[in-house]
């Protein structure tokens, strides 16, 4: 029987309200008494010596208030990379350093070089085009193999292109080789994993106002983690103590990553707000976050499986270039590596993984953490080499995985790349999945195309994926230069009501329906009495933010804490009033009663007594009901799944359409079911949308072709089918108190690998030998691989 | 965006006075303009919108002979045309999305000549007439080539004038991203013969292909196209298709719109 409140329940989001009345309250949308604009002036070329700026016309426009270069920033420190990666030799990582404004060089187009603030956005617009700026042109960089030759480097002061070299586990290096040089079977594939823009509904924006009297910052911002902006800005960027400087995000348009990171505007909007003595703010243009929001993925990958004569794992060879940009963005060295070499084993047994990764500085936007942030590009190179492996053994695809994977008496499970999983049961997600797809059918089902003039093929894939980021002393160890633990403060109102101050921030994942549900179970009391508070470093005690897919176990499990906490209180509080023993105290349903008697006080009764504590013992009980938990996770939570999907396509166009969906995931115990399918339906979506149309692409110039969306192909409401979601095999997660694991990412890390093996299987039964198809699947890509088959 | 002036005469002859000024640029539905204004692309000193123009709204059947004014949005075109010319009014009603269809015209259209617009290959196909403030132009005389058209400056297409075919059908193959045609094939049957004109294929714009035609008039059947192929030479190679794609893809959506319109 489906509850109607707390844990397990779908109550509709509460924000939607506010966000489908149009009613929601954006940076953009803050209107400030003074507030000027700020235009950026960006590179029009890829590579190139900035000789000369000349600002003199600019600066004498109309309402032109003041021109900034990057020789204002020089002094200033730079945006730095937020994890140390080594090479395979021991050297440490090149951190070319990131400005505030370009300075000396540009190096990938759309980054800029200057800044004029305005009084309008038109004079801004109008004196940002009468900057003249003399180039001297280079040789773009874009290629990531080229990259590695030659001597045209990105940052001439490290005189490489490669950011690292990173062998993981290098210790299983040669083990792997041997393995793979002996082995019955070695099925080898290369395959790019395609560059995406995040295209968040919402531009990136920012907003800063600086008050001379107490020499004071506030930052209203676009971001997914205020705090950690602050901390960027405050510690490594800027000098502005913490405690001088807000960062608020007020509601935000989806980030999916790209708003993870600090960016040099707001920077430039913090400095010209206190030049300028009023506010400044910027707003992104659709073409700025083209060009210069962090983009996704940009794998190019050759992955080996070596298996037994019987189809037995025995190793994983990867060999990666994963492209960085011209700058590395917070996570761009985390995300290649740990975030994706750690989950190279997948959800099998192999005894032996080795993934090699150069990561290469090019010309291009900076590349970093998007929804999946290098298990999606971990999920496709094992699932398709896999796929291709199941048919050169002449294997069942889905055999063929059920053989390797771990089995549920083998948990906790130590795998070959690195990470203990704490529970799982593969199997039972693959048994699920091919019942509510009716996989049985699909013969018939494929009959059926053929009849029409169509191939139909099946495609199938199991993921699992490392989520929750994470405990800090693991990611410690493996580089990360901060803790990835969360915090929350659950405040008590006198009247009862609730404020309970998260640190993860919500921008579209329905914190503020959920986090209350999980309070309000705890205490028995209407959740309606809950509000959550988020996105302001004055108002949280602190947070490391939303992504990761770590709201709920890490968040969450702070909010669990400090709840508990405040249980405890109130029980003092409670004995006190009913003159019991603290100990005899029980809660149930909102009221606070004495074992084995009718004496009770409600939960509203006890909060109003905490503050007028007239009678209170305080040598025992401070008044006010307050409390405040950090949580630092003792793992990641590791969602799993089984998907499969159907496609059809025209053998005359090469048009792929997807018929079909079932996506069956393990994401432990769920508290808001429709949230949860709600977050599914999103990462399939754009996993979809990265496996048929998405692609960011740069000529050999450096210019981004697919600028807008008359060339970069979103995923629309007709280009995906009905899905199929089920959560009914969850294992618990066993290390956080709610048993959760994330759920954010899962769609967009299993569904690629899915869709471009039922394409293969689609042309593999019209008879054409075609093996592999890089991603996007776009009409011309099939048809042209069928026609070269 | 740049400043600048907008004027909203109602008479074609207003419009035509307005557009005298220097740099001035007339504003259809603006579904291409606006954008290019707010890219800061274009920085006309006026804009004459003709959406106010009354004599260039509305359609009008004159015997086999279907008018459209110059200012009609697509939507008029969707809903009124398709007792008369169902092929036409199939084509207007999957232009776009419904905010480019109530507000993009077909004047606007076909003055631009995007090499990927639907609207000049109906025209080609079906031998319009496009009409003007000071002549009257044939199809095939009109559109030449990637954004070019005979008209001169300050020439404002006041209406296109669509002789009614028998049968016709227009099949569009959408680019994935701008659902622009990357292949779009407008097959009309008259009694004296059938025309067939693609969109978004060449290099030089909207064509029509007369093998086709010369084949489909002999038998109006997909099997006529047996043996045919277009020419890759001249197609348009981009981020999502070749030429050689193109032209395939010519034949395929010929086959498609000759069976729909069978």
């Amino acid at each position: 029987m489906p509850k109607d409140t707390g844990i397990g329940a779908s109550p509709l989001r509460r924000e939607d309200v506010r966000f489908l009345k149009g009613a929601g309250e954006y940076t953009d949308d803050i209107k400030t008494y003074g507030e000027t604009v700020a235009v950026f002036a960006r590179s029009t070329v890829a590579n190139g010596i900035i000789k000369s700026i000349d600002t003199s016309v600019a600066e004498g426009m109309p309402g032109v208030l003041a021109v900034f270069t990057g020789a204002d920033f020089v002094e200033v420190g730079g945006n730095p990379a937020g994890w140390l990666i080594n090479s395979r030799d021991g050297e440490p990582m090149k951190e070319p350093k990131r400005p505030v404004l370009a300075h000396g060089k540009v190096r990938h187009v759309g980054d800029a070089y200057a800044a004029v603030i305005a009084e309008t956005d038109r004079q801004a617009r109008d004196a940002a085009e009468a900057i003249e700026i003399d180039i001297e042109e280079l040789p773009a960089i874009i290629d990531v193999k080229e990259a590695l030759k030659g001597d045209n480097f990105v940052h001439d002061e490290i005189g490489t292109n490669q950011c690292f070299d990173w062998g993981w586990i290098e210790d299983n290096r040669a083990a792997t080789d041997e393995a793979i040089k002996n082995a019955h079977h070695v099925t080898t594939l290369e395959l790019v994993n395609n560059r995406l823009i995040p295209n968040a509904m919402e531009p990136r924006c920012s907003m800063a106002s600086y008050k001379a009297s107490g020499d004071e910052y506030v930052l209203h911002t676009t971001s997914q983690n205020p705090h950690l902006t602050r901390l960027l800005i405050s510690a490594f960027v800027m000098g502005i103590p913490e405690n001088k400087l807000t960062v608020i995000a007020p509601d935000v348009g989806g980030g999916f990553g790209s708003k993870i990171y600090h960016y040099g505007e707001e920077a430039l909007v913090l400095a010209a707000a206190k030049r300028v003595g009023r506010p400044v703010k910027w707003t992104s243009d659709r073409t700025e976050a083209f060009l210069t929001d962090a983009h996704g993925r940009d794998h190019v990958t050759k992955i080996e499986l070596a298996t037994d004569a019987e189809g037995n794992f025995q190793a994983f060879r990867t060999e990666t270039y994963a492209n960085v940009g011209a700058y590395l963005s917070n996570f761009a060295t985390a995300t290649p590596t740990f975030l994706h070499g750690t989950l190279m084993a997948g959800n099998y047994t192999v005894p032996l993984v080795y993934v090699n990764v150069k990561a290469v500085f090019t010309n291009t936007a900076p590349v970093d953490a998007y929804r999946g942030a290098g298990r999606p590009e971990a999920s496709y190179s094992l699932e398709r080499v896999i796929d291709k492996c199941a048919r050169e053994l002449g294997m069942d695809p889905i055999a063929l995985r059920r053989k390797n994977f771990i089995k549920p008496e083998q948990y906790p499970f130590a795998s070959a790349a690195g990470l203990e999983y704490d529970s799982g049961n593969y199997d039972a997600l693959m048994d699920k999945m091919e019942e509510v797809a009716d996989v049985k059918g699909f013969a018939a089902r494929r009959a059926q195309s053929e009849a029409n003039g169509m191939l139909r093929g099946f495609g199938v894939n199991a993921y699992v994926e490392a989520c929750g980021i994470a405990p800090s002393n693991l990611v410690g160890v493996l580089g990360s230069r901060v803790g990835l633990y969360d915090a929350a403060t659950v405040r008590v109102n006198a009247t009862g009501n609730l404020s309970v101050m998260v640190g993860a921030h919500s921008h579209g994942q329905g914190h503020e329906t959920v986090f209350p549900q999980v309070v309000a179970e705890m205490l028995g009391i209407d959740a309606a009495s809950i509000d959550i508070v988020h996105g302001d470093t004055s108002k949280i005690p602190f947070g490391m933010g939303t992504y990761g897919s770590r709201s709920l176990a890490v968040c969450g499990s702070a909010v669990v804490r400090a709840t508990e906490k405040i249980i405890n209180k109130a029980k003092k509080i409670a004995a006190h009033m009913l003159e019991a023993a603290e100990g005899d105290i029980e809660l149930k349903d909102g009221q606070f009663s004495v074992a084995g008697t009718d004496k009770s006080v409600s939960f509203g009764e006890v909060a109003l007594k905490a503050y007028i504590p007239h009678d209170f013992p305080l040598e025992d009980i401070e008044p006010g009901l307050e409390e405040t938990a950090f949580y630092d996770p003792a793992n990641f939570t590791f969602p799993s799944g089984a998907y499969c999907c159907e496609v059809e396509v025209d053998p005359d166009t090469g048009k792929v359409r997807v018929d079909r969906f079932a996506a069956v995931d393990d994401f432990g115990n769920v508290i808001n079911p429709m949230v949860v399918t709600g977050q599914v339906h999103g990462g399939l979506g754009q996993g979809i949308g990265q496996a048929l149309l998405e692609a960011a692409r740069y000529n050999s110039d450096g210019q981004l072709e697919s600028a807008s969306y008359m060339d970069y192909a979103m995923p629309r409401a007709d280009d995906l089918p009905f899905y199929t979601v089920d959560h009914s095999q969850g294992t618990p997660c066993t290390h956080n108190p709610l048993g959760v694991k994330g759920c954010g990412e899962a769609g967009a890390i299993g569904s690629p690998p899915t869709i471009v093996n039922a394409v293969i299987d689609a042309l593999q039964s019209s008879g054409k030998n075609v093996t592999h198809i890089d991603m996007p699947l776009t009409p011309h890509r099939v048809w042209s691989a069928m026609k070269n088959a | 965006m740049y400043a600048f002036d907008i004027e909203r005469p109602t008479t074609v002859a207003d419009a035509v006075e307005a557009l005298k000024a220097d740099e001035a640029q007339p504003l259809g539905g603006g579904q291409t303009l606006i954008p290019t204004l707010k890219a800061r692309l274009a920085a006309p000193s006026k804009l004459v919108s003709l959406g106010n123009v009354k004599e260039m709204q509305g359609i009008s059947i004159d015997g086999d002979t279907l008018r459209i004014g110059g200012a009609t949005i697509h939507a008029t075109v969707a809903t009124e045309a398709r007792s008369r010319y169902p092929g036409l009014a199939r084509l207007a009603s999957k232009i776009g999305d419904p905010a480019v269809r109530n507000r993009g015209t077909i004047g606007g259209s076909i003055a631009n000549n995007d090499p990927a617009a639907c609207y000049p290959a109906a025209a080609l196909a079906s031998g319009a007439t496009i009409i003007t403030n000071t002549r009257q132009v044939a199809a095939d005389d009109f559109f030449l080539g990637m954004f070019e058209t005979a008209l001169d400056e300050g020439e404002i297409v006041t209406a296109v004038s669509f002789p009614i075919p028998e049968a016709s059908n227009y099949q569009k193959f959408v680019q994935p991203a701008s659902r622009f045609p990357l292949v779009g094939v407008f097959v009309a049957k008259f009694a004296d013969g059938v025309r067939v004109a693609v969109t978004g294929a060449s290099e030089g714009g909207v064509f029509r292909w007369t093998e086709a035609e010369q084949a489909l008039s002999g038998t109006f059947a997909p099997d006529a196209l047996d043996g045919l192929n277009v020419s890759e030479d001249g197609m348009i190679n981009d981020l999502h298709g070749d030429g050689e794609y193109r032209a395939h893809l010519i034949k395929i959506m010929t086959g498609r719109a000759v069976k729909a319109a069978s």
